[in-house]
Parts: C-alpha cells; structure tokens; sequence
C-alpha cells in the first residue's frame, strides 16, 4: 500500500527534505510541491516547518493558496510547526493562515530561540506502531501552541494539562513539533495511515 | 516531564527552518518590518549595513541592544545579531537579551585575532563564516550550529561568494571519495577535527545548515548560489543599498524558492530599480578585506 502512495511536501522555504528523507525511507514516492501543478495525483501533503510568513506569502504570490485549501479540503494533510500554523484558523492576522482546522494557535507561544526544547511526548495515537510504547521524543523549535480545540478536533498530546501540542481533525493533523528532525518515523507512519487506500 | 533547552538538536534544528529563505541585513525596526512583508525567513539587526561600515572605517563592534530590542519587538520573525570574532561577552549580552542567533562575523572588527568564541557553552546558537571547508569544520567543532560561506560583505561583487561555496562544496564531494586512510592527513592538512571529517566523508554534506553570504545584490546572484548547492542566503548591503529594497527582498526571497525556474527567475527579475553600487573586490586593497579576517 505505501509503495503506491505519492505525498507531497509544500517546498516553498523551510525544512522540507527532512520530511523527504522520512518518506523515501519509508519506501513513499514524494514530490516537492512549489506550484499548484505539483498538486496533481497526489494522495497526501505535508506543510513543513519553517517561517509560516515567508511560505504563506510565497504561496500566495505564487497562486498556491487557493489550490492548498481546496487540496486539503478533500485530502490528507498534516502540518508540522509553520504547517499547523497555516491549517489552524484564520485569525485575520497577516498572512492568512489556510483557515482549515478548527484549532486556534499561538505563534512562538514557548518564547524565543533560547527557549526552545526537547521534551518526551506520551501519543497514545502512536503506541500501536511500536510495541505499545506512546513515548515520542519531540524537538520543539520557537514552537506555537495550539491554545483552543473544536469539538470535532481530537487531542492527540500535550504539554501538562493545557498545553496542546498535537492535534487531529479527521484527515487533517497539526503538530507543533517536527518529528522530521528525529529518527523516529512514527508519526510519518501515522499520517501515511490516515491516507485512504486506493 | 523533562523540557531541555540549549540542546546541539534545538540549535541546528532552527537553521533548518531557515533553510530555503532569504536572512536580511537591517539597520531599523521599519527596515525590519519591509523585510518581514516581503518574506524574509530572519533579519540580522545591525547599526550599519557592511557597505557603510566599508566606507565609514574605525572599528566596527556588537550593536546597540536598544536597536536590537527595538528590532526584536517589531517582528516576529527570528532576528539574529553580530559579535565580533572571539568577543564571548559581546555573545553572552546578545544571549542575555534573547537573540535567536548570533553571528560571530568577520564584518566587524576582530577582538581576537588567534581564537574564535566556545559555542557549546551558549543555549543561544551560533552562525560563523567560512572560506573552505576546513575553516567550517573548526568552527563546527567550537559549536557552530549553522554555517555560511563568507563572500566579501558590503561590495555587492557575487565573486567571492562563489569561490567560496564552489571551495567547500567541491572540498567535500573530494573528501568523499577519498580511502579512508588518507582522513587523518586531510584532517591535519585542512586543520580540522578527525571526526567531524570522517562525518562528512560518511554522509556527503556538512553535519550543520550551510547559506552563502557575502556579495548577494540580484534575484540571479541567489539563485546562482543556491544552484551551486547552499540551503539558503543572506543579503546584507544588496537590498537595503538598492533602490527600490521591499522590492528587490521580495524578489531574492522568491528566487530563492523557484533558483532552478529560469522563467520564473526571469519575471521576478524584471523593474527592481536600481542595484546596489558595487565595488568590484579585485580593486580593493588587502586590508580592505574581510574575508581574511578569523582562521
């Protein structure tokens, strides 16, 4: 089933060949997505990190934004970091955001770079993958927090009590983290799951 | 649960967010904020732009923290900030004030002409210059956690720049396929550490994000960098010495996303007014360099 699957990675800026090399090491096509072309025949997409900024007003100038909501309307997408940024809601700030999850987050929420951590995850979404154990080593860089969830959004990790820091809403996941900056491909695997198969 | 800060991983992984983008010099919260709108992925905050420090001469040292902070409340972008070259307590105020990044760059005036600063002791991380790739691997082994290619800053002459990525890229690609018993004299000849060498022997690439800087003025200029294979750029003197600079910024942030797109190179390149004045390096004296400045 993976060897059939064609994801993309938005590549407009950021840290999107980590999230290739995940991918390809788990035996998935990939394609770097700059244009809206690049959309055609894939059966997912990653967001990655970077500077949510810089990549929502690249894909707007490019003609991408409109063509990324409509991908993401009918397809698995997860965003990491700058990606959840771009799924959460609008909050009429500059640039929009793809207004698709209803999740409100809030940019570099832990602080500044000398704030940023390595911390120990508990994903109960992610036991089954390996041997029961839900412990995810998590890289949080300048991160945002996702501070509000809507009833249909599933709370897959958090920071003590009210931290969210992972989260799902149906095809859709965001997590404020990069698991494509650790050697752990769990939460890739999680999110080639949620892929319908053909 | 245990949350670590000032990790190697942390350090590095912010370059790696940078990766694909433009870091803009500037010298004011509004240059700032013209940066931010055209996309840039960080801004370095500084009191003078290479070119000036160029002209004006005198010493060139950290800058003011009132400018710093003024620009670290106007954008929520990264901002990174300069030290001098082996200055560790100019880089422990930068840290104190919460800099993303610290620059220890030749653009300013030595403090230390035989040591540049330990960096592994810092949580904040550090960018630091390289010509070749020996240069980069000892400045890795003091901590850096991102690299950038030195170019000659303040001259909007690209020359340097490409000798200098052309020089580590290709030293790589030859420690690849070098016998392994050869490592140990290349890592005595290059004035290197052993491991780092054998790292990059085994994987091909440097163990930290490597950007070109130092000369960048056109859309074409980053492009032609990122296509000889750095991550990313930084534009000092090149957008705020130009004539239109939100303009041109947002065309070099854009060429440095579609660099292998030559139609697209080609309409993003078009009315950016004027270019930077350049000062073709091969004119100018020696000490009028800065590349030449650390080891």
């Amino acid at each position: 089933m993976v060897g059939s699957m064609r994801i993309g990675i938005l590549a407009l800026q950021g840290a999107f060949i980590e999230h290739e090399n995940m991918l390809q090491h788990l035996g998935v096509e990939t394609q770097q997505v700059r244009l809206s072309l690049h959309l055609k025949d894939l059966d997912g997409l990653i967001i990655p990190g970077g500077e949510s900024t810089t990549i929502a007003k690249l894909a707007i100038d490019f003609g991408l934004f409109d063509d990324l909501k409509a991908f993401a309307s009918g397809h698995p997408v997860w965003g990491t970091c700058a990606g959840a940024i771009l799924l959460a809601k609008d909050d009429h700030s500059n640039p929009p955001s793809l207004d698709m999850m209803d999740i409100h987050i809030v940019r570099n929420a832990f602080g500044r770079q000398v704030d940023s951590f390595q911390a120990d995850l508990q994903v109960a979404a992610l036991a089954h993958l390996n041997g029961s154990n839900p412990t995810f080593p998590a890289v949080f860089i300048r991160a945002p927090i996702i501070n509000t969830v809507g009833k249909k959004v599933e709370i897959l990790a958090q920071i003590g009590f009210d931290k969210i820091v992972a989260a799902r809403q149906g095809h859709l996941l965001a997590t404020v983290f990069h698991p494509e900056l650790t050697n752990d491909v769990r939460f890739h695997r999680y999110f080639l799951e949620m892929i319908p198969s053909k | 649960m245990t949350e670590t800060t000032g990790t190697f991983a942390v350090k590095k992984g912010l370059a790696q967010m940078l990766k694909g983008g433009v870091i803009m010099d500037v010298v004011t919260a509004e240059h700032a904020r013209i940066a931010e709108d055209a996309g840039a992925c960080a801004v370095m905050a500084l009191e003078r732009v290479p070119a000036d420090i160029r002209a004006d001469g005198g010493v060139a040292r950290m800058s003011d923290p009132e400018l710093i902070l003024k620009i670290m409340d106007t954008v929520s972008i990264p901002v990174m900030a300069k030290c001098r070259i082996g200055h560790f307590v100019e880089a422990q105020i930068l840290e104190a004030l919460g800099v993303d990044y610290i620059d220890e760059s030749e653009v300013l005036t030595p403090a230390d002409e035989s040591h540049h600063i330990y960096k592994h002791d810092f949580k904040v991380p550090f960018v630091c210059g390289c010509r070749n790739l020996g240069e980069a691997l000892r400045r890795i082994g003091e901590g850096a956690a991102m690299i950038r290619t030195k170019g000659e800053a303040g001259t909007g002459d690209v020359v340097e720049a490409v000798r200098h990525a052309r020089t580590v890229l290709g030293e790589i690609r030859h420690l690849q396929i070098m016998p392994v018993e050869e490592l140990m004299t290349y890592a005595k000849n290059i004035g290197a550490p052993y491991e780092l060498v054998m790292e990059v022997h085994k994987t091909g690439k440097l163990p930290v994000v490597n950007f070109a800087a130092g000369g960048i003025a056109t859309p074409a200029d980053a492009a032609l960098m990122m296509q000889l294979g750095v991550e990313g750029v930084f534009v000092g003197s090149g957008i705020f010495k130009s004539g239109d600079p939100a303009k041109r910024a947002a065309a070099i942030v854009k060429s440095v996303t579609h660099y292998n797109e030559p139609k697209i190179l080609a309409e993003i390149s078009r009315n950016l007014g004027e270019a930077m004045v350049g000062r073709q390096i091969s004119t100018l004296p020696d000490n009028e360099l800065m590349a030449g400045r650390g080891w």
